[in-house]
């Protein structure tokens, strides 16, 4: 059984009285441990499929199943609580909060389990130094490099040990080298890992990267055999 | 909630100029609350420091007030003999049969005529009160036209020195002596010798009587005894009770009055601090988002922005107390609405008042904080993390 299985997603926004369709009737099976590229033109509605995925959205029509969880016919509450244990969120603009050092940027989903003080410390160093930024833990956002900010990003995702990432654009923001950089510590968290990870990106170079990849177009999918198949 | 609490405190930092504004906003509320409120405290605590637990105060039976109260000269004797008052070391019963009647005298702030209450007391009366005390001259040599004044009333108006004549009643009287009596309102009266007094106003009775009790628990007995005779139509209270009473209607309205202009002002701190935090949750919008995304739920991000605004305005209560703590001890005065006549007192900040004035900016900032912090937690995630 796949680890995601999206059926028929329709996803329609309302503007005043007008429908938008932006996604239609969107079927995708993923397996555990794979690592699915997410490819397609500006607007097409990549990043609302990948926000109904993290629960962060609702399907307009259809369903999703992640692992046993049928996540669109979950209440807002639980919805909330699944997102903290099951999916590991890593956004084109990092999204880290200016005010926290990086430790306390990981910290931040370890406060809604029951872990102690101790227990949450040496998850948050175990991550950092997945991310190899150990070194940074006091830094705050602004005294770290972009690529440094994204990598700590990817620490506060992995640190509560979810099965599932979603990644957003991660290198959309970034130069070369450091795309480079975010890049092979995604497919190390897929490889040595085991993490499934969905990931959007415009850039072929980052998609090389994924185990299968698909394109969005205008809302609907179209399957390619990938050109390269990375790894 | 440690983190989550640190970084809404740390994010509030980043913003000190709005953070300040809102603070000092609910400052000034606060210091005029506290203000008010020490106002009331220090009246009342001036009123009840006139009673003693060991004293008794005698007026007609219905009435409420000294100023409105009658004793018969005949009743004097028989009030004086019974066995409950305590003597003096002269063995004279400890009792001042009294009369209370106000004039007018120019204040030394404004020149303006003002009450001041003018007491015709018995030779007994300052061993009655125990907290009186000389601070300069002696007590007044009964049947002369001898006074002495308390000292509030000395820096009040004008012309009440030591040895200095004041004109009532058509005659002159000189001051002898000036007294302090911890406070009391006694501090703002002058006093004489009540036979003399009495035509000079031309009364034939007293107003009141004040006796010593030779100790506090006869007070039952010693009503008992004034009630069960039918020659008396008088009633004797506790000292402290007749003079807690007096302060009721006075601190009723100043407390009211306190109330309704710090909710005046309150309605302007609290949209600010509204202002402030909806401020707050639009600049962070994003990171709003990227928390209920970390699976964050509704409830957390109101509590913490709650928090937030209520921190905030505890930071601008303790402003206010600070503000207001100067006037603690401040001498005032005002006219006491059962006696018409001007009472002095101080300022008065107790403990209790500055936790009231904390409660107070705590309220304030929970009041304004809770519609931005619901707006907060409804953002929709996917539509705050396309924020820029
Ligand atoms: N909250 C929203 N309300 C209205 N329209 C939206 C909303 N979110 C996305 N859209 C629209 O949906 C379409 C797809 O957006 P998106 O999923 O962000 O595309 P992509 O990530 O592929 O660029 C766009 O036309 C966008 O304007
Ligand atoms: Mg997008």
């Amino acid at each position: 059984m796949a680890l995601i299985e999206l059926r028929d997603v329709t996803k329609t926004y309302k503007r005043d009285a007008i429908e938008i369709p932006v996604l239609d009737r969107v079927s995708i099976d993923v397996p555990e441990g794979e690592y699915l590229g997410l490819m397609g033109p500006s607007g097409s509605g990549k990043s609302t499929l990948l926000n109904l995925l993290a629960g962060i959205d609702r399907p307009t029509r259809g369903s999703i199943r992640v692992g046993d969880t049928e996540t669109s016919s979950l209440s807002e509450r639980a919805l909330a609580g699944w997102r903290a244990r099951n999916v590991g969120f890593i956004f084109q603009l990092y999204n880290l909060i200016p005010v926290l050092t990086a430790f306390e940027n990981v910290e931040l989903p370890l406060l809604l389990t029951n872990l102690s003080k101790t227990q949450r410390r040496d998850h948050v160093m175990t991550a950092l130094g997945i991310v190899a930024l150990s070194d940074r833990e006091k830094h705050y956002p602004r005294q770290l490099s972009g690529g440094q900010e994204q990598r700590v990003a990817i620490a506060r995702a992995i640190v509560t040990d979810p099965r599932l990432l979603l990644a957003d654009e991660p290198t959309g923001d970034l130069d070369a080298k450091s795309a480079g950089e975010v890049l092979t510590l995604l497919q190390r968290l897929n490889k040595e890992y085991k993490k499934t990870i969905v990931m959007v990106t415009h850039d072929p170079h980052a998609a090389e990267r994924a185990t299968r990849v698909l394109h969005l177009e205008k809302g609907t999918l179209v399957e390619q055999t990938p050109a390269a198949v990375g790894g | 909630m440690g983190l989550i609490g640190s970084y809404n405190l740390r994010s509030m930092i980043v913003r000190k100029g709005t953070a300040a504004m809102t603070a000092g906003g609910i400052a000034m509320v606060v210091a005029v609350f506290v203000m008010t409120l020490a106002i009331a405290q220090g009246f009342r605590a001036t009123l009840v420091a006139s009673g003693s637990p060991q004293n008794s105060i005698i007026l007609r039976k219905g009435a409420t007030a000294e100023t409105v109260s009658g004793l018969l000269r005949s009743d004097v004797p028989l009030i004086e003999t019974l066995p409950q008052v305590a003597r003096g070391a002269d063995n004279r019963p400890l009792a001042s049969p009294e009369l209370v009647v106000a004039i007018a005298l120019p204040r030394q702030t404004d020149n303006q005529n003002a009450n001041v209450p003018v007491r015709g007391v018995g030779p007994k009366a300052f061993q009655i009160r125990d907290a009186m005390t000389f601070v300069e001259g002696r007590q007044f040599a009964p049947g002369t036209r001898e006074i002495n004044v308390g000292r509030l009333a000395v820096g009040r108006f004008k012309g009440l020195g030591l040895g200095s004549d004041v004109k009532f009643g058509n005659a002159t009287w000189t001051i002898v002596g000036i007294f302090t009596a911890d406070d009391a309102a006694f501090e703002s009266e002058l006093w004489g010798d009540v036979d003399l007094m009495m035509p000079a106003f031309q009364r034939i009775g007293y107003q009141s009587m004040t006796v010593k009790l030779a100790d506090a628990s006869m007070f039952d007995s010693f009503k008992a005894a004034i009630e069960s005779d039918p020659r008396l139509y008088l009633k004797p209270s506790r000292e402290q009770d007749y003079y807690a009473e007096q302060s009721q209607a006075m601190t009723t309205v100043i407390r009211v009055f306190g109330t309704f202009v710090t909710l005046i002002l309150s309605i302007g701190a609290v949209f600010g601090a509204m202002n402030t935090m909806y401020a707050a949750v639009a600049y962070r919008t994003r990171e709003i988002g990227m928390l209920r995304a970390l699976g964050f739920s509704r409830f957390r991000i109101v509590t913490a922005f709650l928090a937030e605004s209520v921190a905030l305005a505890l930071v601008g209560g303790v402003l206010g107390c600070i503000l207001a703590l100067p006037v603690h001890g401040l001498s005032t005065g005002t006219t006491n609405f059962t006696s018409f006549s001007e009472v002095a007192f101080k300022f008065r900040i107790t403990p209790a008042l500055l936790a009231g004035g904390m409660l107070f900016s705590a309220v304030m900032g929970a009041v304004g904080g809770l519609l931005p912090a619901i707006r907060a937690a409804r953002i929709p995630v996917a539509r705050a993390l396309r924020e820029i």
